[in-house]
């Protein structure tokens, strides 16, 4: 079954092809990160502008290289949220279009759901359990979906996400937006022991993570040594405050995969790409005993494959989603269908 | 030919199934913002009460704007996607255009007005001409006073309509202009139809691709976090203003 999935939940208008779950045919992405730039952020008025204005382009990109028609496409998977109103609207809209256009079913995804359906694409059916890290500019998020089949958040960020705080420390240091790559570059030529950042939450036996009180430690010991006169190396903080940020997001992942005796363990998110958090991961799960899972970069941030392989999940399992259905921004989890494998006959 | 019209550039929002013989089908709503619950099941219920399928659709026409910025993006996205996928010509028209259109037998000067929110009016001009109106100003925005002191400008009898003419009433009919009904108040999908039939027939249509939201207003450019506050020491990014 070739599904369509269309993902427009923040700043990327994405548009892909998947056969059965599994094999992606075609997954393009159109940005608008660029016109963000100025402002340091994503900005909700021009994002859903630049959605409208993106969408029948990529969406011809991708049916040309997956090298087909309207009429081989079998199924519209969209994200229904949690994401930015405005943008998902614009996402939504198309996916009812296409259904109406073609009498094709329609499926409703999860953002979050997706990002953890791209692990699919490049290691086959998700076989829960499995324990998924979401780290992006908007989510921070320990996931697991147990053997039953069924999504339990154990934990999100209770203020900023990852990639938020990694946008304002490298607003702050002066570096180019978005800071992710950014910090991550500066942080390979710096010490991460230079500065002992806090790391909130650390201990308290939860799943949730705290990053704002991290951004003020930075500013604030900037500041002081500013007053002081002191030198300051920029890579140096850069690396410290990345070895706090993952430091917390390894041990809290760490040790939920070891009370919920998760054997599979997925990062995914733009932040994934973090190589930092990558390495960190790696060395963790391979001393635990645990695989880690991590999908390509293009798999990692927000795309459309990962809508299609979600709703594949769904459309397979015999759900669909009404014509009504209406965009949730604040979108909560719940439970996947993992009962046909991909590739099985839908 | 069978024409769909979708307009979203208001609460009120409304879709139809047309033909140079009149209208088929319609559904609209009266009040709200949910045009992207709304909109597809209304094509949907049109189609089923003209018995007829999607593929009998031969044009597509859709208001581009001003109003509702979300609206719009619902309407555009909605028939943009559904011409590319059917291969079908789009025509865009403008709100304003089709509040003035029912209008066009009354021989004074027609002022459309739309609410553009946060106090502010969308309006242009509009004379009467054969087989329809002639816009004869730029679309603006503005507050309720500068489009008092225009109206007060010209020497013809001023004819104001739209919902933004019934929210400013009593400024609007100070200046001597009269203000239409709440009937009057909102673009149609109807108008649209009718409007757009005469371009499909002479094929002076657009490509999907090519429809382009009529925003007039710049993009808001606040980040919630800015009003959080910004970050210590960060500077918030001045001038709200978007480069296209």
């Amino acid at each position: 079954m070739l599904v369509l999935g269309i993902e427009t939940s923040c700043d990327e208008t994405a548009v892909a092809l998947v056969e059965d779950g599994a094999t992606v045919r075609a997954n393009v992405v159109g940005s608008s990160v660029e016109r963000h730039r100025p402002y340091g952020g994503v900005v909700p008025e021009i994002a859903a502008r630049a959605h409208l204005e993106l969408l029948l382009p990529v969406l011809d990109r991708a049916l040309v290289e997956a090298g087909c028609v309207y009429d081989d496409v079998e199924g519209v998977a969209v994200t229904v949220g949690p994401g930015l109103v405005g943008a998902l609207l614009v996402g939504v809209a198309a996916a009812k279009a296409l259904a109406l256009a073609h009498d094709l079913p329609l499926i409703g995804v999860n953002h979050l759901e997706g990002h953890v359906c791209a692990t699919q694409l490049e290691y086959g059916p998700l076989e829960p359990p499995l324990l998924a890290l979401i780290v992006s500019g908007g989510h921070t998020s320990l996931v697991l979906l147990d053997a039953t089949g069924a999504f339990t958040p154990l934990g999100a960020t209770i203020d900023d996400a990852a990639g938020e705080a990694y946008d304002k420390i490298g607003r702050f240091l002066g570096l180019p937006y978005p800071g992710g790559p950014e910090i991550d570059a500066l942080a390979r030529h710096g010490n991460p022991a230079a500065i002992a950042f806090p790391r909130a939450l650390a201990g308290d036996g939860t799943y949730d993570f705290s990053l704002s009180g991290l951004k003020t430690a930075v500013v604030r010991e900037l500041r002081r040594r500013e007053a002081a006169g002191e030198d300051i190396d920029l890579a140096d903080v850069a690396a410290s405050f990345q070895e706090a940020v993952v430091d917390v997001q390894v041990t809290k992942t760490m040790a939920a995969a070891q009370a919920h005796d998760v054997e599979r363990v997925t990062v995914v998110g733009g932040v994934a790409a973090n190589s930092r958090l990558r390495e960190r991961l790696s060395a963790a799960c391979a001393v635990a005993g645990r695989r880690l899972l991590v999908p390509a970069p293009a798999l990692c941030t927000d795309n459309g494959a990962m809508i299609a392989a979600a709703g594949w999940n769904r459309l397979a399992a015999g759900e669909r989603t009404p014509l009504d259905v209406e965009v949730d921004p604040n979108l909560a989890l719940s439970g996947v269908p993992t009962g046909a494998a991909p590739g099985a006959p839908a | 030919m069978l024409v769909l019209g979708i307009e979203t550039c208001t609460p009120h929002t409304s879709v139809c199934l047309g033909t140079e013989q009149g209208l088929l089908a319609s559904a609209a709503l009266g009040r709200g913002n949910a045009h992207g619950e709304f909109l597809a099941p209304a094509i949907a219920f049109c189609l089923a009460q003209a018995r007829q399928p999607i593929g009998a659709v031969a044009g597509v026409a859709v208001t581009v704007g001003p109003g509702l910025f979300t609206g719009m993006r619902v309407g555009i996205a909605t028939a943009a996607t559904l011409a590319h996928a059917r291969r079908l010509p789009v025509v865009g028209q403008t709100s304003l255009d089709l509040l003035a259109f029912p209008v066009r037998h009354v021989r004074r000067l027609v002022c459309s007005v739309l609410d553009a929110r946060r106090g502010e009016l969308f309006w242009a001009f509009y004379r009467p001409a054969p087989g329809g109106v002639q816009r004869v100003t730029e679309f603006r925005v503005g507050p309720p006073a500068k489009l008092a002191g225009e109206i007060e400008a010209v020497p013809d009898d001023v004819l104001c309509v739209g919902d933004g003419a019934c929210a400013y009433r009593s400024v609007l009919e100070s200046t001597g202009a009269e203000v239409g009904s709440p009937s009057m108040g909102t673009p149609t999908a109807e108008a649209l139809v009718e409007l757009s039939l005469p371009r499909f027939l002479r094929e002076d249509t657009q490509r999907p691709e090519d429809l382009r939201p009529l925003y007039i207003r710049q993009a808001d450019a606040r980040i919630s976090w800015r009003n959080r506050g910004a970050l210590l020491g960060g500077k918030a990014p001045d001038g709200a203003t978007m480069v296209r």
